[in-house]
């Protein structure tokens, strides 16, 4: 254990730490836009309301984990920063369109003043493309990493460094699966966001699709994992942790999916939130030691000690102010 | 276009841009929270009404602001991988603080915005001021790391790596006190002064509204003193970069020859060839009296730097001399307006007043953008003073050209619909008719 307590380490996995909050509660609110693209039935309408009240009061906030990812990566390790910035420069900005076009269309409809229907509508769509369109984005840059195609080394040529990294079958797998994971925790969310019985079934019904959804696309990037992304393949299939890992985010999976069935909507919530957290866990140690696969190590990349140590304090100062805010905030807005 | 020119293109315009919506989350927030307080303590709705509306304004501008700043946090890496590589490490710990900051700012401004019929008017109210104070820390934080790049401490130089990191001495560099008040008191007085040009122009042409009567007193309230301070700590700025970056005032002043008692040139156009500045009006010693307060001290001219080293002279002087222009006419309408107040006249009958308010609401903005051409196009040819050049900086990614011309267009694109929107919200303010009922009770107070 000794050797895994490092300063490095602790801030890689604060790293994770964080992009775990970002998908729980940022990739909640993309998939609340998926749900809104994808609103149908007789509720159509009360199913875009109930998004639209479910995300209002808290999306800024939880855009920010992303921010905390980012400078928490270019602090603590910023040679990789500038690898991945650099070889996944085309997917990464794609993904800032998404983010901007999602957020300000989302504002732009909140905040449109009298209800303009076709105004609104056009900017409801905006946002719920956006909402669809950058979690792929995502999930293509985190397989990309996670392949370990994010390096230059003894690569020349355009299309060999700046888009073969991430223009792989694999990578589409991590994008779908990424979306699929972000809808199931908007519509498992959304079930405990609504009293009304009528709408819950709604997002009921598409919370176990969209469950069918991210086992498919789990299934097929961890078979296409064996051919692009060799060492996370490896490390999901091969190591010592890798069957109790599988077996806690299958029994995750079965208690959200039967909770869902039995209606019992909180503690699907928290069994969908473990289900999506182990597998962001269960690639992370896939990949240790490698922060950027097959080159740049935590250890290899980390800053220098007095910057590591800043970062904790600054991470301790910080989750003190940090923590009771969002509490303060949930329990204004969420039950 | 080469790379290099088109990265910083994109550089300048997505701080440009966002420069705007952070300036207004840095600021609108105290002109809710005055308004507000006010509502509290009169019970003079009219204020209430404010505070919900500028919040609602606030509401989409900080929004683009959150998702325009997200854009620069990874452009650092997208477009200046070289700059990130060698100085994430020791500029970290201010970008970190404001991530924090930022996150209670986009915490308790949910909080305001959604949360009106949520909490108790108290909590409310404390909500608006914790999203004062974080915003104007953010900003600060973002500032300190600006500063550093301009004068860069707390890290030995080896083989042009930089070693032995102090990250606290790097928060703590010369500039950083100057250009952390000077960034803090342009986003009141920009704003302030924003908001107030939009009500004047509503009582020039409804000159008893009481809707903007107050409006207009919470506005300038807030951006009038800082206006007025603004080229006070202008000076101290200017001083400060004359003892540390010595090029950057040099091209500011369009200063060619290094001499004792340099002269201050006013306008102008310098002509980097010649070495000359025509149509400038001289004020004999001028220079060396504001840069050092001592009439005959030497100030270094842009002779004393290779060309290599030397930043863009025509457009830092330009820049410079709009800003300092319009800064001083902020500054003098801000003191007439305090002056007014301050021999408790109204102000909403002053119409000479309010066509200068008028004009003079985009100029705080204007002094901001032109602000930073001169403190960023000033430090080139350097992205870090002294240590790494911009051009060694910029990714190895070809065609820049295209990311470059996508941002530019959704910026275009945002800012028009933001404008828009914005636009229509001014519009239907209420009229003076609408006001009536509510300004009688509550004369005396609103000044």
């Amino acid at each position: 254990m000794s050797e895994l307590a490092t300063l490095p380490n602790a801030l890689a996995a604060l790293i994770v730490v964080a992009l775990n909050g970002y998908v729980l509660l940022g990739g909640a609110d993309f998939g609340g836009g998926v749900w809104d693209l994808l609103a149908s039935g007789p509720r159509r309408d009360r199913q875009r309301v109930l998004i639209a009240e479910a995300i209002g009061p808290i999306w800024e906030a939880n855009h920010v984990w992303l921010i905390i990812v980012i400078v928490l990566l270019f602090t603590c390790f910023p040679a990789a920063f500038a690898e991945l910035a650099t070889t996944l420069h085309i997917p990464l900005s794609l993904m800032l369109v998404g983010i901007v076009l999602r957020g300000s269309a989302f504002a732009f409809r909140s905040h449109h003043g009298e209800e303009n229907g076709a105004a609104q509508l056009r900017w409801g769509r905006v946002f719920a493309i956006a909402s669809l369109v950058t979690p792929v984005l995502l999930g293509i840059c985190l397989g990309a990493l996670a392949s370990g195609a994010v390096s230059r080394a003894g690569k020349a040529g355009f299309v060999s460094v700046f888009v073969a990294p991430w223009l792989t079958p694999f990578c589409f797998g991590t994008g779908a699966l990424t979306l699929a994971h972000f809808a199931f925790l908007a519509a498992v969310y959304l079930t405990v966001e609504t009293r009304e019985p009528a709408l819950q079934e709604d997002f009921r019904r598409k919370a176990l699709g969209a469950a069918f959804a991210v086992f498919l696309a789990a299934a097929l990037t961890l078979v296409l994992s064996l051919f692009n992304a060799p060492l996370v393949g490896r490390g999901l299939t091969a190591a010592p942790w890798a069957i109790p890992l599988h077996l806690a985010t299958g029994a995750a999976a079965v208690t959200a999916i039967c909770a869902l069935w039995q209606r019992r909507y909180a503690a699907a919530r928290i069994a969908a939130a473990a289900q999506v957290s182990l597998i962001l866990w269960g690639w992370a140690l896939a990949q240790y030691p490698y922060l950027v696969p097959p080159t740049l190590t935590i250890a290899g990349v980390a800053a220098p000690r007095i910057t590591l140590t800043l970062s904790l304090w600054t991470l301790a100062g910080g989750t003190l102010v940090l923590l009771p805010s969002l509490v303060y905030l949930f329990r204004i807005f969420k039950r | 276009m080469t790379d290099l020119f088109a990265a910083r293109s994109q550089m300048a315009m997505s701080l440009g841009f966002h420069i705007i919506f952070a300036v207004i989350g840095i600021a609108m927030p105290v002109l809710m929270v005055v308004a507000e307080r006010r509502w509290q303590r009169t019970g003079d709705a009219i204020f209430l009404e404010l505070a919900r509306r500028w919040a609602k304004g606030t509401a989409i501008l900080f929004a683009v602001g959150a998702v325009s700043g997200t854009v620069l946090s990874f452009e650092l890496g997208l477009l200046w991988p070289g700059f990130m590589a060698e100085a994430g490490a020791i500029i970290g710990m201010p970008f970190s603080l404001e991530g924090f900051a930022f996150f209670t700012e986009a915490i308790f401004l949910g909080i305001y915005l959604y949360g009106w019929e949520r909490v108790s008017r108290r909590a409310h109210l404390s909500a608006g001021v914790l999203v004062a104070i974080s915003g104007a820390l953010s900003g600060i934080f973002v500032v300190l790391v600006n500063a550093w790049m301009n004068t860069p401490t707390g890290f030995d130089l080896e083989n042009g790596r930089l070693v032995r990191l102090d990250p606290i001495a790097a928060m703590l560099t010369p500039t950083a006190f100057a250009q952390t008040l000077h960034m803090t008191l342009a986003a009141y007085a920009a704003t302030g002064f924003v908001v107030a040009g939009i009500h004047a122009l509503g009582l020039l042409a409804d000159p008893l509204n009481g809707f903007h009567r107050r409006a207009l007193a919470v506005a300038l309230l807030v951006g009038a003193p800082a206006a007025l301070l603004q080229p006070l700590s202008g000076d101290l700025c200017a001083r400060v970069v004359a003892r540390t970056q010595p090029a950057k005032l040099a091209a500011m002043e369009s200063h060619f020859k290094t001499e004792r008692g340099a002269p201050l040139k006013i306008g102008g156009w310098p002509s980097g060839a010649s070495g000359e500045t025509r149509y400038a009006i001289e004020i004999p010693k001028g220079l060396s009296l504001l840069a050092f307060h001592d009439p005959d001290a030497e100030v270094i001219g842009l002779d004393a730097f290779a060309p290599r080293d030397r930043p863009p002279v025509a457009v830092v002087h330009i820049a410079f001399q709009i800003m300092v222009a319009l800064g001083f006419f902020m500054a003098a309408l801000a003191a007439w307006s305090l002056a007014l107040t301050a021999r408790r006249q109204e102000l909403s009958s002053r119409r000479w007043l309010l066509r200068a308010l008028v004009l003079a609401a985009p100029m705080g903005f204007l002094c901001i953008e032109a602000g930073w051409v001169v403190t960023e196009v000033g430090r080139q040819p350097w992205a870090i003073h002294g240590v790494l050049r911009t051009a060694d900086a910029v990714t190895p990614m070809p065609g820049l050209v295209v990311p470059f011309t996508l941002f530019t267009l959704l910026y275009c694109f945002l800012g028009f619909i933001v404008s828009w929107l914005l636009y229509r919200q001014v519009l239907k303010s209420p009229s003076a008719k609408e006001t009536d009922l509510a300004v009688e009770p509550s004369h005396g107070v609103s000044g």
